[in-house]
């Protein structure tokens, strides 16, 4: 009789502890909401409500494929670099990190040191580099800061319209100095495959020599030196793509105010306020860690639902652009 | 033996029995549900594609883009008018219509005078105000100058929804045992539930005009209790990742957070695609807003959303 007793008591401790444990090992409140029929409803799994589709090819006529190479530190790469990494640099078909010294990030190593006065260096060497080891890889070769944020996309873009075997480089343009302009290093730049093999030819044969250590005028004298065409990347109503400082520089409405002659180096007219900048900005530069998400989040996400933007240059359905192109294109 | 063995058995199955039991009562029971889970709140999310094409036909679904017409009440005051100003250049053009209440009249910019300096009262007499002139209107959409929205995807967040029903909805948050929406992060409100405020406006002892405590509850919580008088309660809006759509803060401080919390995966780990509000945002930094929301964009990425929305005739910047 006490055995009995006693085996009962087990069984009952047993058994409990048995389908308890089993309950805690399923999804709990599941298992009782779908016996309950789910009383109160918790958020379920949804279908994704953005839609979007990306068109693989996008809608350019052919594949654009462009080197990124990034300048940077060994003191930038946990601030600074590892974002770049982390947003923009993922879109580029293929990225190098130029640096002083080689290391894991990976970062080459151009065995030029850090400053100011080496920048030139860097871009000479790192673009040599270049040439020597990626020249057929791809068509375009862009140089940015590791505080420049770009749009790949829109760089493909704009580049889709023009032909890598021509000696040609785009940018934001300025003008003192050399006189079809040169292009500015913060903003970034890229160069055609023919305007590459030019910039090495001019240090081979002594056409291009290392005469300034302001980078992005140095490269522009040497561009211009070897007949590599200065273009032009603003969108079809002139708007600018490419940007030597972030977007609140720009887009912010102003009074009409007097520049001083030295501070405007803009080769085009220069416009603040919403005309500043295409839709399709290819770069933005003083850009934080923090800018660089905030900006992928604004570009790649945050959208206004069902918006019909009102700047559609491909457009074939007639409804057009009501956007009207700016008056004075220099 | 035999019989040991079937007292086990006996006492296996009472055992599971009861631990099933007490499980059962466990999800039942308030106080478990407090234990457990504090969060009470109801939410709202915008209908999905799937949904939508399954409810409702094109042509019906057009109706209702037609239809969904949203009165933005934005609450201003001369010491804010920088901000002022730049709610007028900026998102509230894309309601399909903007009113500004403001506490006395500024020689800047023009705006409907209620002549009141008390918060809540002055909430009370632009929100009468909206009621009484609403005309076709159905939603209300109550902002400070402080906050920026995004006039689209609140209309998609309440296209399927009825407003002869009262919905009141945004970030709600808890005080107490009290759910309000916070205000910073915009107030929506269904027809009915406007309807409902009005009338419980009069009724002194429920809604006083001047609050009651030896403290002053803010405009928000007051809203909150006024209309849970009449059985309107506050709504949390989400997107279908359960994501708030309703943002009191800016949207470099919540990716500074989540470079902090989700290193690998900053931007899917902070905000919402879908996001309807910021909040504390700087006059410059709304304009970056509007090019970042209404202009920038990779080409080529291209949506196939359920609704049409055009941008404002005659806008600069979208």
């Amino acid at each position: 009789m006490k055995n009995t007793t006693l085996m009962f008591s087990v069984g009952l401790v047993t058994g409990f502890v048995l389908l308890h444990s089993t309950l805690n090992s399923l999804p709990a409140t599941k298992t009782f909401s779908v016996l309950l029929g789910d009383v109160n409803k918790r958020r379920g799994v949804q279908p994704d409500l953005t839609g979007a589709t990306v068109h693989s090819t996008w809608n350019v006529p052919h594949t654009v494929r462009i080197l990124c190479w990034i300048v940077t530190a060994p003191k930038n790469l946990e601030s600074r670099t590892r974002h770049v990494r982390e947003t923009w640099a993922k879109h580029c078909f293929k990225t190098l990190y130029m640096s002083s010294a080689k290391s894991d990030f990976p970062t080459v190593g151009l065995n030029v040191s850090e400053g100011r006065d080496n920048l030139y260096w860097k871009t000479i060497r790192a673009l040599q580099h270049i040439h020597q080891h990626h020249l057929d890889e791809v068509d375009w070769f862009l140089k940015a800061d590791d505080d420049t944020y770009v749009i790949v996309e829109n760089l493909n873009y704009v580049l889709s319209k023009h032909d890598p075997e021509r000696p040609v480089y785009f940018g934001r343009r300025f003008a003192p100095f050399v006189s079809q302009g040169y292009m500015s290093g913060g903003a970034g730049y890229v160069l055609s495959k023919e305007a590459l093999r030019r910039f090495i030819e001019g240090f081979t044969t002594g056409k291009c020599t290392h005469f300034s250590p302001i980078e992005d005028m140095a490269l522009g004298k040497c561009m211009e030196t070897m007949k590599v065409e200065a273009g032009d990347s603003r969108d079809v109503i002139g708007r600018q793509t490419f940007h030597p400082f972030p977007p609140e520089n720009y887009v912010v409405p102003q009074l009409p105010r007097p520049q001083p002659w030295f501070l405007n180096y803009e080769y085009y007219k220069r416009v603040e306020g919403p005309g500043c900048c295409s839709d399709f900005a290819v770069s933005f530069h003083y850009i934080t860690a923090v800018q660089m998400y905030v900006l992928e989040y604004l570009t790649y996400h945050l959208r206004p639902y069902g918006y019909k933007y009102r700047f559609n240059p491909e457009d074939k359905e007639g409804s057009g652009s009501t956007v009207k192109p700016l008056a004075a294109l220099r | 033996m035999l019989s040991e063995g079937s007292s086990f058995m006996k006492g296996m199955v009472m055992g599971g029995l009861f631990c099933l039991l007490l499980s059962l009562l466990g999800t039942f029971s308030p106080i478990s549900d407090s234990k457990t889970d504090s969060h009470h709140h109801h939410h709202v999310k915008a209908a999905s594609k799937e949904e939508l094409s399954r409810r409702f036909s094109d042509s019906q679904v057009q109706e209702l883009n037609n239809q969904v017409q949203v009165y933005c009440v934005i609450m201003v005051q001369p010491k804010t008018l920088i901000y002022w100003a730049t709610v007028i250049e900026t998102w509230s053009k894309h309601c399909d219509k903007a009113e500004f209440y403001t506490s006395e009249s500024s020689k800047a910019l023009e705006a409907i005078d209620l002549k009141e300096n008390d918060d809540w009262a002055r909430l009370r007499k632009a929100l009468k105000h909206a009621y009484e002139n609403a005309g076709d209107m159905r939603w209300f959409f109550v902002a400070q100058p402080t906050t920026f929205a995004i006039i689209e995807n609140l209309k998609y967040l309440i296209l399927t929804k009825d407003p002869d029903e009262p919905f009141y909805l945004g970030k709600t948050m808890k005080s107490g045992e009290l759910d309000y929406v916070a205000y910073d992060s915009g107030i929506v409100l269904s027809y009915e539930a406007l309807k409902r405020l009005i009338n419980v406006f009069q009724d002194e002892s429920k809604c006083p005009e001047k609050g009651r405590a030896l403290w002053k509850l803010s405009e928000d919580k007051q809203l909150a209790v006024c209309l849970k008088y009449t059985g309107v309660f506050a709504e949390n809006g989400e997107d279908a990742h359960g994501k708030g759509l309703f943002n009191s803060r800016t949207v470099d401080s919540l990716i500074a957070d989540s470079i902090k919390e989700n290193p690998n995966d900053v931007v899917e780990g902070c905000c919402s695609d879908l996001a309807v509000t910021f909040s504390g945002m700087s006059p410059n930094q709304m304009h970056v807003m509007m090019f970042g929301v209404y202009r920038l964009r990779p080409y080529g990425h291209d949506f196939h959303d359920s609704l049409v929305f055009y941008p404002p005739e005659g806008s600069d910047n979208d």
